[in-house]
């Protein structure tokens, strides 16, 4: 039924589309039989249009993308549909009209730019080689041109660069070279895959920037690939919501991130938390799993997730159909034209009062961290990598206080500190009122119960080869929490009760279960012992939105019920603000900025923080682009780390400021708090 | 790149003296006494006799002076004297060695010219025909006994067929050629004796097949592995999106990346087919160093074996050596 779509009407350009994808299905053939990935999928990009698809992992988006590139690779077939570029069938080109026209008419950039550049090839010839092999350029003019596009994707040195190898560059600037290839032949038709995905916030920033950018300067279309509605609300007009290897829902972005009318994109725009949302306010979550790809129900195939189900929904697989003047949506409910009701505000939003005179949980000061680098000549002295240098920390109990910062700030290392998984290089820390600085393993050993770790990949933390059961009864039996393997194994059913796994899986091994099931592991292992603080480091940044909004909200419920405190560290500025009392702002190993998550993050009072907060992807948003890159932690710049990238740098600033308190409860290491205004459009 | 050089240089330079204080330290200490194989029973039954041979050869001095004179000897060339055939070692191997660095070359060349390119080709078309060929190779290759292979080779191609010649480096009716080298190709192509160059050439055939089936189906199966790894990157995907030549993406792009590996097991390859002969030179009657070696440890002959371990350890250090530089030259994150 999806096949025989009315065609959608393009209001605004009536040219001939640039891609016309109709009914594609693509399938991985596998033993237990073809697995749909893409089913029954239909789009079109007009001239000069950007187009985002939105999905959590495994909606089939990527393979989308794939498959109108015809990129696939076994065991992937296409097994039905059509694609059209300006006229042509793709699916029907042969193998040298498809390599004529891959990376000349049409280009596609992938998602990791640390491994999608050929280590042993020189930036240059990368960025020359399809110039010259599809006869756009010869090689004298081809070399011109690089440098030209190198300096255009703001790559800066671009002579030196183009004569360097990958390896010397950052993740940002690999992906410039990247965009530089996509681009190097003047495509009508751009493809990018999460291609901001590893990279840093004020650095995504910085290339969302570009691909607007080049859509408006060349007029390239563009199809951006991406599990963050934010991102493509950036820089694409339109989206198409993938789910379970089908489009969902088709419309406006700013549509449907203000009014979705598919009951999975309704969850996708609320499992995420913003910078702007209401304090303390519980994230929604949808239950559930995408259904079997194998055999899908005849069914709306999100029926067994959907909060808003009706009899129909059960019965009959609901086509695509217009539910509002340039909106598609794939749902019997909205079908009607009816929107969608906002979830429900959570009623304990209260709950995050402070006692007043709480007892101090943990207390760092002065904490450094230098690691060993490598030797500059064989017998020349090490370098020094200055990963933390001089923080100070506070957490009394019940508090939850939030590190963020872009990687390489030393974020991690701390929560390594504070545990004591290092030794600090100087500086103290005290837990409980104890002097750890310096403890033992065997001294640290009665204090571990109670300062417990979780750690951001739930695939890495968890030995594959120990059953689950087994996996939570280690530390019982290793503190002597229980007497006997039946008194362990009654309080490992406790424990997967509060996290709100099935006590039947316990007998599971840890590749048996998802992503966010893994995690919530994680997190019943370090709840096993009774912890006063939980040190999580980026629990939820490997796991898809709605899995993140179900492991936030139990992390959640955890510090309510049993009381916890937790050291919570992330990059994703809106979840820290929405799990956390307090955030401090990390950059090179030192604290920016600390005070209370709300207002820090509302009204922003350093430099680093405004365009750290204005770099978050949120639609409406008027960006702080900083330049640059934060410098190497070999060697950290004199005075104020952060004022070779600051907008409002003084004379002054070559004398470090310290962490001062400039008004109740807020800290700040800038000469000028406050000085650097948040731009327009932020929340006040 | 200038001091990744330097350093490596250094640490051959640390691991040759290492290999000699192991050398000599293994001949010095192990039981068996040198003297008594080579006198006999009769000889060796009279006290004096024994000792005088002892401090002619300076068995008698101690250790540590033992090995000053072994280093100092090493210094100035001197591997010493055989005990067996009364000449200086240096010159034994001399003598041996060319035959066998001429086998060697020409099975590590043949090594290369099946292994590479079948590895490749098995990788692109992976669970082809091509493929399966490539598995069944390697797998024959590596499993038949080299003396099974070489008697088979005989019988067939010598024996049966009478397409090949017998063992040996030449007919042997020939002249083998008075040459500077040694190396019977070199020697007979300088002097432009075009009938010699092809008797030994012949002769080269059956031998070398047989001393590097075992390497190529190492190589084979190193080569397939990496360039599968290389091919699965996503730097071959990306090079696919921009539509370049599938030739220029498995010779420019995937190719260079598998080397690394290749050439390390290239490299022992070659030290193990310089060192490992000593089947294939007997079976074949090949004049080299591996029946030398065989010979000396038969008499016990302690200075051509201590000299021989050496020549070898030497051998290994230099194309490990080779293969550290071409790393350097063949991965720009090396070099620093």
């Amino acid at each position: 039924m999806d096949g025989s779509l009315p065609k959608r009407e393009e209001a605004a350009s009536t040219a001939a589309p640039v891609l016309d994808v109709e009914d594609l299905r693509t399938v991985f053939l596998t033993d237990a039989g073809a697995v749909r990935a893409v089913d029954g999928v239909s789009f079109s990009v007009g001239p000069g249009e950007t187009l985002g698809i939105v999905g959590e992992s495994g909606s089939g988006k990527s393979v989308t993308a794939l498959s109108l590139m015809r990129l696939l690779e076994e065991p992937a077939r296409i097994i039905g549909g059509a694609v059209r570029f300006q006229g042509r069938d793709v699916l029907a080109m042969s193998g040298a009209e498809l390599r004529a026209w891959r990376g000349d008419r049409a280009a596609m950039v992938f998602q990791d730019p640390m491994t999608g550049l050929n280590p042993v090839i020189r930036i240059l010839r990368q960025v020359t080689e399809h110039m010259i092999s599809h006869g756009r350029q010869t090689p004298a003019k081809a070399r011109v041109r690089a440098v030209e596009l190198l300096r255009r994707m703001g790559v800066a040195a671009p002579e030196r660069a183009a004569a360097s190898f990958p390896h010397q560059f950052s993740g940002g600037m690999r992906q410039r070279v990247m965009l530089a290839i996509g681009v190097a032949n003047d495509p009508v038709l751009l493809i990018a895959d999460e291609p901001t995905t590893a990279l840093d916030v004020t650095v995504q920033a910085q290339i969302l920037d570009l691909l607007r950018n080049l859509n408006a300067e060349f007029g390239t279309a563009m199809i951006l690939i991406s599990h963050d509605l934010g991102v493509i609300g950036t820089v694409c007009r339109r989206v198409a919501v993938m789910y379970a290897g089908e489009v969902v829902e088709e419309a406006e972005t700013e549509a449907v991130l203000t009014d979705p009318r598919h009951p999975y994109s309704w969850a996708l725009v609320n499992a995420v938390p913003r910078l702007d949302s209401p304090a303390g306010t519980r994230l929604t979550s949808i239950e559930g799993a995408p259904p079997d790809a194998l055999h899908p129900p005849p069914a709306c195939r999100f029926v067994a997730r959907c909060p808003f189900r009706i009899s129909r929904c059960g019965q009959e697989h609901p086509p695509l159909m217009e539910v509002a003047p340039g909106r598609r949506a794939r749902c019997w409910v909205t079908a009607d034209g009816r929107s969608l009701p906002p979830p429900p505000v959570a009623a304990e939003a209260a709950a995050r009062e402070q006692e007043a005179d709480a007892p101090l949980l943990l207390e760092a000061n002065g904490l450094v961290k230098h690691f060993p680098g490598a030797r500059s000549s064989f017998f020349g002295p090490r370098a020094v990598v200055h990963a933390v240098n001089g923080v100070d920390l506070r957490l009394v109990r019940g508090e939850s206080l939030g590190i963020v910062g872009e990687s390489g700030c030393g974020k991690s290392t701390l929560a390594r500190l504070v545990t004591r998984l290092h030794e600090p290089t100087s500086g103290t820390v005290r837990f409980e009122g104890q002097d750890i600085t310096h403890a033992s393993p065997a001294e640290m050993r009665p204090l571990r119960p109670r300062l417990q770790m979780v750690f951001q990949d739930p695939y890495a933390s968890l030995n594959p080869r120990m059953r689950v059961r087994d996996i939570l009864a280690e530390p019982l039996m290793a503190h002597g929490r229980a007497g006997n393997r039946a008194e362990a194994d009654r309080r490992v059913l406790d424990l997967m009760g509060t996290v709100g796994l099935k006590p039947e899986w316990a007998a599971r091994f840890p590749h048996e279960f998802s992503g966010g099931q893994r995690q919530r592991i994680s997190i019943a292992r370090a709840l096993a012992l009774d912890p006063a603080l939980v040190v999580a480091d980026e629990p939820v940044s490997a796991l898809d939105v709605n899995v993140q909004a179900q492991v936030l909200n139990l992390m959640l419920d955890l510090r309510q019920r049993l009381g916890l405190s937790y050291l919570f560290i992330a990059h994703d500025l809106a979840v820290v603000r929405a799990f956390c009392d307090r955030v401090a702002v990390m950059y090179l190993g030192r604290i920016m900025e600390e005070g209370p998550a709300v207002a820090l993050f509302a009204r922003p009072l350093h430099p680093y923080t405004v365009a750290l907060t204005s770099a978050v992807p949120e639609p409406g948003r008027e960006r702080v682009i900083l330049g640059g890159e934060p410098p190497s932690t070999l060697k950290l710049p004199t005075g104020c780390v952060f004022r070779g990238r600051c907008p409002i740098a003084q004379p002054v600033c070559e004398e470090a400021p310290p962490l001062a308190e400039v008004e109740a409860g807020r800290r700040v290491a800038c000469h000028f708090p406050g000085a650097f205004a948040p731009p327009r459009g932020m929340p006040q | 790149m200038p001091r990744y050089i330097a350093t490596r240089l250094l640490a051959a330079a640390v691991m040759a003296l290492l290999a000699s204080l192991v050398v000599f330290l293994i001949s010095a200490l192990v039981p068996g006494d040198p003297v008594l194989a080579q006198l006999g029973d009769i000889l060796a039954s009279n006290p004096v006799t024994v000792a005088e041979w002892r401090a002619r050869w300076g068995l008698d001095l101690p250790l540590w002076e033992r090995y000053g004179i072994f280093l100092n000897g090493l210094a100035h060339g001197d591997l010493g004297i055989s005990i067996a055939t009364r000449r200086p070692v240096l010159e034994d191997i001399a003598q041996y060695a060319p035959a066998t660095l001429e086998l060697a070359t020409v099975s590590f060349l043949l090594t290369l010219a099946v292994g590479v390119p079948l590895g490749i080709a098995a990788a692109v078309w992976r669970d082809s025909w091509v493929d399966s060929l490539a598995r069944a190779i390697s797998l024959l290759g590596v499993s038949a006994p080299t003396f099974w292979l070489a008697f088979i080779m005989l019988a067939i191609f010598y024996g049966g067929l009478e397409w090949a010649p017998g063992p040996g480096r030449m007919d042997p009716i020939a002249f083998p050629p008075e040459g500077p080298t040694g190396l019977f190709l070199v020697d007979t192509a300088l002097q432009q004796d075009w009938e010699g160059f092809r008797d030994c050439a012949a002769h080269l055939v059956l031998p070398s097949i047989v001393l590097a089936a075992a390497t190529i189906g190492l190589i084979t199966r190193t080569t397939r592995a990496a360039m599968l790894d290389s091919l699965g990157q996503d730097y071959v995907r990306v090079s696919r999106a921009k539509g370049l030549k599938e030739r220029a993406i498995v010779m420019r792009h995937a190719l260079p990346n598998a080397l690394v590996p290749v050439v390390t097991l290239g490299g022992l390859a070659f030290a193990n087919l310089l060192a490992g002969a000593v089947m294939t030179e007997t079976v074949f009657a090949w004049p080299g160093l591996g029946r030398y070696t065989f010979r000396s440890a038969a008499a016990l002959d302690f200075p051509a074996i201590m000299g021989i371990t050496l020549v070898v350890s030497a051998t290994y250090l230099l194309v490990n050596l080779l293969v550290d530089l071409s790393y350097a030259a063949l991965d720009p994150r090396v070099r620093r």
